[in-house]
């Protein structure tokens, strides 16, 4: 499903943020990205989700070569790539349900399936109840399962999450996570950049381990 | 082969995953949706002009007064061309004859002269009438007395038809007048007329180049209130960005901004000037009343009232347009 060869990216300001990096994730796995803030695990999500093409080597994401991805195609690569962030980045002035159909409507789906889909992405994240409050009115845990259910809403191949627990209390990190693991079972592919060893340990998935931006440890598939 | 004629599923494969681009709704479904986005972005877009009321209006009320100078301008000279096309019905030619054309003679030519089909009207002045009226005039009794000889010609005074007399038709009948073999000479006072109508030549080019000025002054207004209007949903714009809004998506509700700032702001420019031909209305009337006619300004007609919103709906799409591109290729990434 995701393939990086030899894949290397620099910064002008900051020089090498990913240096030689080759990785492959099959469909269906669930991959936990570990290490120090600054060594590379956000540029690593950013270069699969198209936000930023690799300065050398390639990143292939579900076929698609990412570095040779015409730029009229990326809206529909990013369609097939959810995306989790630790500020959750939600609009505040839109209620849950709109900004769990954003993706829907950006794809141009039916108004009468936005209500369904939407509605049911809310009951797997569990806040059916919560469609019409704004995002200000929700808790950290609440407004970051909004954010899941938008990257969920689209039914993409690819999930990644940025730091998805960094704000929250460990009880409703392990929530989350374990949300993320009903997903890596109906076949989704999963990428988890995290601060959170402990949990990291107790779950037990793949996991990589980037230190400036190299890869020096890979558990393998688990 | 089951009995519904589909392939068997085959138990190994792994579930595929659903793909939104290959389940996409036929044809008339995506025409309904495509219909429903952009009714629903022109409501969302005009809510969000009222949300910021003070602002909204204040660039209305900027684009009005940028479209209502030219437009007035552009009244006040086709109102002085009417104004002239009126005087020019009244202009005559006086043809002057031969000193050897005799009275019945000149009858003839001028019933000749009412057949044809740019005069209107045809009036003989004898020389004695002419003489007589020359001796009202003062003055110049004396002299004439000493004259044995009357020494005016028979003059024709041609009336054109109103509808053929601009400036060109009436130097082409001079001239056809003059080809007669019973023409002197002839003389027609259409110099000040030529003056007046290249004034107006003149009122029209200013308007347009105030026009085209104000045009731009337009673009950028709207293309400055959009990149605010940006400037604060910037984080919307991103966020669309990240979940594959396709550039045309993101500029969408910002063209619709602009081009409802084009309209709104068109009206008002009409408003304000028919309140200020109300105003100049007054004082033509008693402009008018002192040369003994009545004189009433013609506003817009349909049809520019139809460019005048066009034009401005027109740079209001433009000016956004402009504005959100520019934004867009500087926040990319890519």
């Amino acid at each position: 499903m995701i393939r990086f060869q030899n894949v290397y990216k620099r910064y002008p300001e900051r020089g090498d943020a990913l240096a030689g990096i080759d990785l492959e994730i099959q469909t269906g796995e669930m991959v936990f990205l570990t290490g120090h803030s600054g060594a590379g695990k956000s540029t690593l999500l950013r270069l699969i989700g198209l936000l930023e093409r690799p300065t050398r080597g390639q990143v292939l994401v579900n076929g698609r070569n990412l570095t040779t991805l015409p730029r009229r195609e990326i809206p529909y690569h990013r369609r097939q790539v959810g995306m989790i962030f630790q500020d959750h980045r939600l609009l505040p002035d839109r209620s849950v349900f709109d900004n769990v159909a954003l993706p829907l409507m950006v794809m141009g789906v039916h108004p009468k399936e936005i209500g369904r889909r939407v509605r049911a992405v809310l009951d797997q994240v569990g806040l059916l109840r919560r469609e019409r409050a704004l995002p200000v009115a929700l808790s950290g845990g609440e407004q970051q399962r909004v954010g899941i259910a938008r990257a969920l809403v689209g039914r993409p191949a690819v999930l990644l999450a940025d730091e998805p627990t960094g704000n929250l209390d460990p009880d409703l990190s392990r929530e989350i996570f374990h949300l993320f693991e009903r997903f890596k079972y109906v076949g989704m592919t999963l990428v988890i950049a995290t601060h959170d060893f402990d949990l990291v340990e107790e779950l037990g998935h793949r996991t990589l381990r980037l230190d400036e931006g190299r890869l020096v440890s890979d558990t393998g598939a688990w | 082969m089951s009995v519904n004629g589909r392939r068997p599923l085959h138990q190994s494969t792994p579930p595929r995953r659903r793909l939104v681009r290959a389940r996409r709704p036929p044809i008339l479904d995506r025409l309904g949706i495509w219909l429903h986005q952009h009714r629903q972005t022109l409501i969302d877009s005009l809510y969000r002009l009222r949300a910021a009321p003070l602002a909204s209006s204040m660039t209305v009320t900027v684009i009005a007064i940028s479209l209502a100078l030219p437009t007035l301008l552009y009244i006040l000279s086709a109102n002085l061309r009417l104004l002239v096309g009126n005087w020019e019905q009244t202009a005559a030619i006086s043809l002057f004859l031969d000193f050897q054309v005799e009275d019945q003679q000149a009858q003839a030519l001028a019933s000749q002269l009412r057949g044809w089909p740019e005069i209107a009207r045809v009036e003989l002045i004898t020389r004695e009438q002419a003489l007589a009226e020359f001796r009202d005039l003062g003055g110049f009794e004396e002299a004439l007395d000493r004259i044995q000889e009357n020494p005016l010609p028979i003059v024709l005074v041609i009336y054109p038809q109103p509808d053929r007399s601009d400036s060109a038709q009436l130097e082409a009948l001079q001239s056809r007048l003059l080809e007669l073999p019973e023409a002197d000479f002839t003389r027609m006072d259409t110099l000040w007329l030529q003056r007046l109508e290249a004034i107006i030549a003149l009122m029209q080019v200013i308007a347009l180049l105030i026009g085209v000025l104000l045009g731009i002054g337009v673009l950028l207004i709207v293309g400055n209130t959009i990149r605010l209007e940006i400037l604060n949903r910037h984080i919307e714009i991103e966020v669309m960005a990240l979940v594959g809004a396709t550039p045309g998506f993101i500029r969408r509700p910002f063209l619709y901004t602009g081009a409802w700032y084009g309209l709104l702001g068109s009206l008002l420019a009409w408003i304000l000037v028919g309140i200020a031909l109300l105003i100049l209305q007054v004082y033509v009337s008693e402009l008018a009343s002192l040369y003994h006619t009545a004189f009433k300004l013609s506003g817009l007609g349909l049809g520019e009232i139809g460019i005048l919103i066009g034009t401005s709906i027109l740079l209001g799409l433009i000016g956004s347009w402009l504005a959100v591109d520019r934004h867009l290729r500087q926040t990319r990434t890519l």
